[in-house]
């Protein structure tokens, strides 16, 4: 399929205007309920993000980076800061910056991958998890120097427009995740994703051909960690409204981790397909739990038995599917439309 | 000055002791690398779940030392349960795929931990105290405690114990085969299945020790599984493949980490135990990727 | 092999010069040199364990010798990286195949352009038009390569599901791609049959004649060997027992017992 704008064929460009019809007109004129935007929808799209960062540094250029969190708080606190301490910065001039200091994080933690992989890696990555978070802890100036240890983000201020309601901070965040998903469709399709694969199939070979090792990483470190700071921010801004570093916790980046994989390693719409999935499924469960037990069912034996479902899904994925949800999605619509055309 | 030599002793045993206490928990790593080349990420979760059905068939009645075989036995189960259902059917994938699966295994064991047995902590009582031992307090005016002691004297017996164990039996031959290469192993009749099984039960009974220990010091719950995280640090430094270098690596770690907390710590206000075990390991990482004692890796083209 | 050549011979362009290289205790290569003339095909064989991969691999920056230099262009080479050979226009391809397993013919090929990408990632994300052009002209490049392999058929393909024959042939064509000074050929036949053999025969000549590609070859088919190479340098237990015309080397006794497996010191 050849391209027609940009890297996106025909196809992609059918796909590309439902998805922003549903997006922007029929969600936000159909659905009224604003839990659907509160504890859905947004969490959804800024989780997704994140994803997408951990796909890159993990699914595309094959590093077991394990340091999501980290960078989403990073990009939190530094997007808070700068609209506290940078009077009349544009939110979106925050948000660039504030991915931008993450990805100088990034960088500085990817140096690890230059000599060690897998297991060694990741324990590499966690320590910039738990380095982020003391230091955002530690140091007072962070968090303002508030007592009280909450800290609320500010409202959202555009063009001197607020964008306080559920819908208008869902509509900020579909834009931002909106353009930053082309961005990376379009890297991940051209030189820069190639180039990123080399690295995760055969780094030897990748080097011999002159890919060099060391920008490619790096890169994709700071690439990825943009994503996870930018997302951080808006979680923080639009879902979380508390800034608490504990909030961004290692847990945080496990969840990431299984977005990523089970979605499928190496796709922009595993990113999305998983963080669904992940978000979705304990509304389901605890759905279950309420309607069809009657509230019957302890809140502890609901959140185990995610917790078995996570990681059953895991091994089986692994097993059977390690190109994750992903790629099943691409196997059921190859069957229908097979079996449509057969028809 | 003699007293401030007299603290740092005390600083430094109970670092070395509390670092005793994190080689438990590395040599359940240790024993599955060795034998199969994965990381297991489970091995925290395997902890809590061995010591929390300990705790919980104590408390449904079972006399201590019944509950502790009952709860080695179904670790054995647990490890049978896992070769069966998760090595086997990832027997030739890359060690990210079967990384990832005994992530995923992790997260099984806590949330059946956590469905059986419920989320509220719990005390176990091994009969010794975690309080500075009288004799030694009196004589050598060092505050050390009952329960650090006694986990230090564990420790080097099982890491003994398994040492020998490995290089000097058949077993532990047929175990060295395995991890080298599985399928020459299992060509010249070493029963695959069996030696994983042996393998997985054994960390699994390790898992029950150390999660014992542990568990006296600071309550049985969930915290346990981060553990396994600050293993990680020892595992490094110690070698991934090295029994030796579980206890080196858990002594070099918890001393460390206490003499960097207590020195060092209050100029940065305190907590950097989190990270600073981590920060060692990456220099560790960079100069000496295959830690002390572990075996260094080549790749060929 | 007829003479009149369009890129005639010419001066050494790379040189090997007293390479030792030794694994722990084990010496893999001792003390060995020899030299490519320009635009030659210089067969490099010698029975299995030899070290002409490791030799391939010390030209190429993978193994780092002990001792030795490698000479390039006159110029000794002081950074020896895969990065920076591959840089300097020497290319290769690898015995036991290293494609990227997950990505198609035509993706693996054009990772081999990555020496003619100057666009930046930020130029790629937003699709500016310098990103653009370079994405055209280089996927165009490919499709000629595909097409000069004769891999159309396949070229959506993800490699990993290819037969071996098919790979090799991948590999080649992403060497190609980086339009190499020195092709460096590690086993490029292996594992193919008679057919196989003669299409890649009548591919590397051409890139040869046609391109004027100096090409360093290690293989283990003798009919080929003396088919297509100008000179032949054979190496036995890391050291060099011959070199030069496939003829003189063919009648070389020495050479002969180490195939034999003739006991010598």
């Amino acid at each position: 399929m050849k391209p027609i704008f940009m890297t996106y064929t025909k196809n992609d460009i059918k796909n590309f205007v439902v998805l922003m019809t549903l997006g922007f007109i029929i969600i936000p004129n159909f659905i009224s309920s604003e839990y659907w935007f509160t504890s859905i929808l947004i969490p959804w799209l800024c989780l997704a993000l994140a994803t997408i960062g951990q796909q890159i540094v993990m699914g595309y250029t094959g590093q077991l980076a394990l340091g999501a969190a980290g960078f989403m708080a990073a990009g939190a606190f530094a997007c808070f800061n700068l609209v506290l301490r940078v009077p009349g910065i544009p939110f979106f001039g925050a948000l660039i910056v504030s991915g931008l200091i993450a990805a100088a994080l990034g960088i500085l933690f990817g140096l690890p991958s230059l000599r060690v992989r897998g297991i060694y890696l990741m324990v590499a990555t966690l320590a910039s998890q738990f380095f982020i978070i003391w230091m955002i802890d530690k140091f007072g100036w962070f968090k303002n120097y508030d007592s009280s240890g909450i800290i609320t983000a500010q409202d959202i201020v555009i063009f001197g427009k607020s964008f306080t309601s559920p819908i208008a901070m869902y509509m900020v965040i579909l834009v931002v995740v909106t353009f930053l998903t082309l961005l990376a469709m379009n890297m991940a399709r051209g030189s820069t994703g190639r180039n990123w694969m080399a690295v995760r199939d055969m780094d030897i070979a990748a080097e011999s051909m002159g890919v060099s090792l060391l920008k490619t990483k790096l890169q994709a470190f700071a690439i990825s960690a943009f994503y996870c700071g930018v997302a951080g921010a808006l979680l923080a801004f639009c879902y979380l409204k508390s800034l608490e570093p504990v909030a961004f916790d290692i847990k945080l980046s496990f969840k990431v981790l299984f977005m990523c994989i089970l979605g499928g390693l190496g796709t922009i719409n595993g990113a999305f397909i998983g963080a669904a999935f992940i978000l979705l499924f304990p509304v389901l469960l605890n759905a279950v739990g309420n309607n069809v037990f009657h509230g019957a069912i302890d809140a502890t034996i609901i959140s185990s038995v995610e917790q078995i479902v996570f990681g059953v899904l895991m091994i089986v994925f692994m097993i059977y599917e390690p190109l994750g949800m992903a790629k099943l999605w691409e196997n059921i619509k190859q069957k229908i439309s097979s079996k449509i055309s057969k028809k | 000055m003699i007293s401030e030599l007299l603290f740092f002793m005390e600083v430094l045993v109970a670092g070395l002791l509390a670092g005793t206490m994190y080689s438990l928990v590395a040599l359940g790593f240790v024993l599955i690398y060795k034998a199969s080349s994965t990381f297991n990420f489970a091995q925290g979760a395997m902890v809590f779940f061995a010591v929390l059905t300990f705790v919980g068939f104590m408390e449904l009645g079972m006399p201590f030392v019944i509950a502790f075989i009952v709860t080695c036995l179904l670790m054995v189960v647990v490890g049978l349960s896992t070769e069966r259902f998760v090595l086997r059917p990832l027997m030739n994938q890359s060690e990210d795929t079967l990384l990832m699966a005994t992530i995923g295994l992790g997260y099984v064991l806590e949330g059946l931990a956590q469905a059986v047995w419920g989320v509220e902590v719990r005390r176990l009582d091994l009969g010794i105290g975690d309080f500075p031992i009288p004799w030694i307090a009196d004589n050598l005016k060092l505050f050390i405690s009952a329960l650090d002691l006694t986990a230090g004297i564990v420790s080097a017996i099982m890491i003994l114990g398994l040492t020998l164990l490995f290089k000097y039996t058949k077993i532990g031959l047929g175990l060295r085969a395995v991890a080298d290469d599985p399928g020459a192993a299992s060509s010249v009749g070493i029963p695959l299945k069996h030696i994983m099984l042996l393998v997985w039960s054994a960390a699994g009974v390790v898992a029950l020790v150390a999660g014992c220990m542990w568990g006296a010091r600071a309550g049985v719950q969930f915290a346990l599984v981060d553990l396994a995280l600050k293993a990680l640090p020892v595992l490094i430094i110690g070698g991934f493949s090295s029994i030796p270098g579980a206890i080196v690596g858990g002594l070099i770690i918890g001393a460390s980490e206490k003499i960097l907390e207590v020195y060092i710590g209050p100029f940065f206000g305190g907590g950097i135990e989190g990270w600073a075990p981590y920060v060692l390991a990456i220099f560790f990482l960079l100069y000496r990727p295959e830690g002390l004692f572990g075996e260094k890796i080549i790749r060929r083209v | 092999m007829t003479d009149d050549r369009k890129f005639s011979i010419g001066d050494p362009i790379l040189e090997v010069k007293n390479i030792s290289l030794s694994f722990g205790g084990v010496k893999a290569i001792t003390d060995t040199s020899f030299n490519v003339l320009e635009h030659e095909i210089r067969a490099i064989i010698g029975p299995n364990g030899a070290g002409k991969s490791s030799m391939l691999n010390c030209i190429n920056g993978i193994y780092k010798p002990q001792e030795g230099t490698v000479i390039y262009k006159n110029e000794v080479l002081e950074k020896i990286t895969p990065n920076l050979i591959a840089q300097k226009g020497i290319s290769r391809t690898f015995q036991n195949l290293a494609l990227f397993k997950r990505m198609s013919v035509l993706d693996n090929i054009l990772v081999g352009r990555k020496l003619h990408t100057k666009s930046n990632f930020l130029e790629v994300a937003f699709q500016l038009p310098k990103a653009k052009k370079e994405e055209e002209m280089n996927t165009a490049k490919c499709e000629e390569i595909v097409k000069f392999l004769e891999i159309e058929e396949i070229k959506n393909t993800p490699v990993g599901k290819l037969p071996y024959g098919l790979q090799k042939k991948v590999e080649l064509g992403r060497a190609l791609a980086t339009e190499p000074t020195v092709l460096l050929l590690d086993e490029p036949m292996a594992g193919m049959n008679v057919e196989e053999k003669r299409e890649m025969c009548r591919f590397i000549l051409k890139v040869n004649d046609e391109i004027g590609t100096t090409i360093v070859l290690i293989e283990h088919d003798m009919g080929v060997v003396m088919d297509i190479s100008d000179r032949v340098v054979v190496l036995d237990y890391g050291k060099i027992i011959g070199d030069g015309p496939p003829d003189e080397i063919r009648a070389n006794q020495t050479v002969i017992d180490a195939y034999l497996g003739v006991a010598h010191d």
